[in-house]
């Protein structure tokens, strides 16, 4: 299937999934934390990991990649919004929860990464 | 009937962040289609990606909250949709990870922290040259 249609597909899916878990989880635990962009990213990520994995090692197809990987977990995840969360962070006074925000999404999200990866690597 | 008014804006915002994700990836999906960075080397495509959607969430939200009402479903076609679809936190991780694997461990960090401060100074001078800018026009909230 043409490459386009396959990232539509997949970010139709993946934008709204993220604005819903942004609002489900701030709702539940609103603080002045972006706790809904964390879990969008860390799950965009683990599933990512897992698509690559299974790209490379031969048990997914690049066309997988290009509906679960580009479309929807490209679109389910977010840097503008990371960035904009941290930024409003730093504005309103609160620095140690900027600075935290940034450590932990860069830690969550590589660790998720490298899980999604070990776990296409066991299931193969 | 304000339940129901309530779920409609709810579906409405939903569909424009899907229409807007959509839009926002197959820019992305194209330019990574132009300016593809193979395995090994530096994904810069991917970094400015990021950092152009961190200096136009910049402009863009500043401009809505600060400057002019827009219609309310303007930041979640946009700024949600088109800018959330367009940059992508999971590619930046999964980049970084195969820098590592492919031992490139100093284009990793360089990557893991150019991207970082890039789309950081991005976003502030996004907010900053907006919120100037709104100032002199006299059109600040």
């Amino acid at each position: 299937m043409n490459g386009a249609v396959l990232v539509a597909v997949g970010a139709v899916v993946g934008a709204p999934l993220r604005f819903l878990t942004d609002r489900a989880v701030q709702a539940r635990y609103g603080s002045e934390f972006p706790w809904g962009t964390l879990v969008v990213n860390a799950l965009g990520s683990l599933v990512l990991g897992l698509v690559a994995g299974a790209v490379a090692s031969g048990a997914a197809s690049g066309q997988l990649q290009l509906l679960v990987g580009t479309g929807f977990c490209g679109a389910l995840t977010t840097y503008s919004t990371f960035g904009y969360e941290t930024l409003r962070l730093l504005e309103t006074g609160a620095r140690r929860w900027a600075a935290a925000n940034v450590a932990v999404s860069l830690l969550v999200g590589m660790a998720a990464v490298y899980a999604g990866a070990g776990l296409a690597g066991l299931l193969s | 009937m304000a339940q129901r008014t309530a779920t409609a804006a709810q579906y409405q915002a939903v569909a424009v962040v899907g229409v807007g994700g959509v839009l926002g990836a197959e820019v992305r999906y194209g330019l990574g289609l132009l300016w593809p960075t193979p395995g090994g080397t530096f994904p810069w495509t991917t970094l400015l990606i990021n950092a152009a959607g961190c200096l136009v969430i910049g402009v863009f939200l500043v401009a809505v909250t600060e400057g002019r009402p827009a219609h309310r479903l303007v930041r979640p076609f946009f700024g949600t949709g088109v800018l959330g679809g367009f940059t992508t936190f999971s590619t930046y991780c999964l980049d970084v990870r195969r820098l590592l694997v492919g031992h490139h461990p100093a284009l990793a960090v360089g990557y893991l922290t150019g991207t970082l401060l890039a789309a950081l100074a991005a976003v502030a001078a996004g907010a900053a040259g907006t919120r100037w800018w709104l100032v002199r026009r006299g059109a600040a909230r």
